[in-house]
């Protein structure tokens, strides 16, 4: 039967055309467009795991900064606390170092005082002995004056003086 | 895409009921369907449209180039020329009654026939549009296809992905070009054969054999040791059966490429026949009252014919892939060679 039997001639331009067209497709149809599409593929799958990739790194910065941030906070309270302390210290010393030297102070001028005091008693007292001194040679001259008071303060002496 | 279809059948229907009409004598509506379905050496557009191609013979080592319009006279009527006349469908060496002579030994066909110059067309086609594509991918690196691109870029995938790379396995990249070229030669010379005016190329038992031959010979150049072990020695089976398996294995080379070849032909084939047998009702009825029946049917049938169009070339094209991954395929256990065309 005619239909089911093959001609020459379709078969001889069939397979040189579809071989031309194999080769020609192949060459600059397929090759550019699968490598076009792998790369595509390619670049998806690597901008994916780019994208994974920084939101790990974004994840571990974020702890990172956190962990900087916990760190900052305790140093600023060592620091605080340490100011805190160097600035009691201060004060502490400097009232120790004003009460020293208050209580030096006082020291000195109860030395100097007492000094002063001493002073004018020996002077008190060298003047009230030359005063007593005076008066009594004023009182002897009085009354030593009169031969007689003479004679019973002689005999006063003499009586006092025991002989034994 | 959808109104381009809307428009295709609309053509057909016109076009098919104008090649229809009842030249003087009876219809015989077999007669006008082979010559529809079959080659000619002139390509019949329409009554008074009429492209008459070169016919090249080669005759014994002779070559004759010379317009098929030598063939015919003003009537349209068939004549000898140059010793030579159209004889059923054939050219063929007449003596000078116009009678075909008895020796036509030597005599070899070469011409661009119908079939032929269609063939060209649809080969332009997948050349031009798949060189743009090929273009777009240059131009458009990097980014979101765009236009015809963004059309055939997911078949090109569905081609890699479900047909070859599912059937082949890792070897399948080298299989690619011959996957894609025959998946769109084939869909493209469908959907033409469906065209108004256009040829049944894919339903012609020449254009399949080709086709089916280079997948045989894919295939056989292919097998590694696994594959002709499975032949020669199928694992399993015991020696003695050898006499018997060798040959079956070996017939089975050929089956399979062979039912690649019927499938295409006769499926293609007989979807253009039943929509002609339907138009054909309408004459043999000789009753308007037939054509909106026909026509439903027909419509039926032509959206049919575009699904077949599609599932042919997928389907010839998923085959030759199980085939080459039968070859590749690295036998180390007791197989399934025998896998392929068990469904449809």
């Amino acid at each position: 039967m005619e239909l089911v039997t093959p001609g020459i001639g379709l078969i001889f331009w069939q397979t040189i055309t579809f071989l031309i067209v194999l080769f020609l497709l192949s060459k600059f149809a397929w090759k550019p467009i699968m490598g076009a599409l792998r790369d595509r593929e390619a670049s998806i799958e690597s901008a994916l795991s780019a994208a994974e990739k920084a939101k790990l790194e974004i994840q571990g910065l974020k702890a990172e900064n956190e962990k900087l941030l916990a760190e900052a906070r305790l140093e600023r309270d060592k620091i605080l606390k340490e100011a805190s302390e160097a600035g009691n210290n201060l004060v502490e010393t400097a009232k120790q170092k004003a009460n020293e030297e208050g209580a030096r102070m006082i020291a000195q001028a109860r030395e100097a005082i007492e000094n002063e005091k001493r002073a004018a008693f020996t002077e008190l007292k060298n003047m009230a002995a030359t005063i007593s001194l005076e008066i009594a040679e004023q009182i002897l001259r009085k009354e030593l004056s009169d031969p007689k008071a003479q004679q019973v303060l002689a005999q006063q002496y003499i009586q006092e003086v025991t002989l034994n | 895409m959808k109104r381009l279809f809307v428009l295709l059948f609309s053509f057909l229907t016109i076009s098919a009921a104008a090649e229809a009409p009842v030249e003087g004598g009876e219809f015989k509506p077999g007669d006008m369907i082979m010559h529809h379905i079959a080659d000619d050496y002139n390509w019949h557009f329409a009554d008074g449209a009429t492209l008459y191609l070169p016919v090249i013979l080669l005759d014994n080592g002779s070559l004759n180039v010379f317009s098929s319009r030598n063939f015919y006279n003003d009537n349209h009527e068939l004549v000898p020329y140059n010793g030579y006349k159209v004889d059923h469908g054939h050219i063929s060496r007449v003596d000078a009654a116009g009678q075909p002579l008895a020796d036509q030994s030597g005599l070899l066909d070469f011409s661009i026939t119908k079939n032929v110059a269609s063939l060209f067309l649809s080969v332009a086609l997948l050349l031009i549009i798949f060189f743009t594509i090929a273009g777009r991918y240059k131009s458009n690196q990097g980014k979101a296809p765009t236009g015809i691109q963004s059309f055939f870029e997911p078949i090109i995938i569905f081609v890699r992905d479900e047909i070859a790379k599912g059937n082949i396995g890792p070897k399948y990249e080298r299989y690619m070009p011959y996957l894609l070229t025959v998946f769109f030669f084939i869909w493209f010379n469908n959907l033409l054969g469906l065209m108004p005016g256009g040829t049944n190329l894919t339903g012609n038992i020449a254009v399949t054999l080709v086709l089916a031959t280079i997948t045989l010979l894919i295939t056989v150049f292919s097998g590694n040791k696994g594959y002709w072990k499975h032949i020669f020695a199928t694992p399993g089976v015991p020696v003695w059966l050898s006499p018997i398996m060798i040959p079956v294995e070996l017939i089975g080379i050929i089956t399979k490429p062979f039912s690649l070849m019927i499938r295409l032909f006769a499926n293609i084939t007989a979807g253009h026949i039943i929509v002609l047998s339907l138009f054909s009702l309408i004459f043999i009825f000789q009753h308007i009252a037939v054509a909106p029946i026909s026509v439903a049917f027909a419509i039926f049938m032509f959206f049919l014919e575009l699904l077949v169009a599609l599932l042919q070339a997928y389907i010839f094209t998923l085959l030759s892939a199980m085939y080459f991954g039968g070859a590749v395929e690295e036998h180390d256990h007791v197989g399934d060679l025998g896998h392929g065309d068990g469904h449809h």
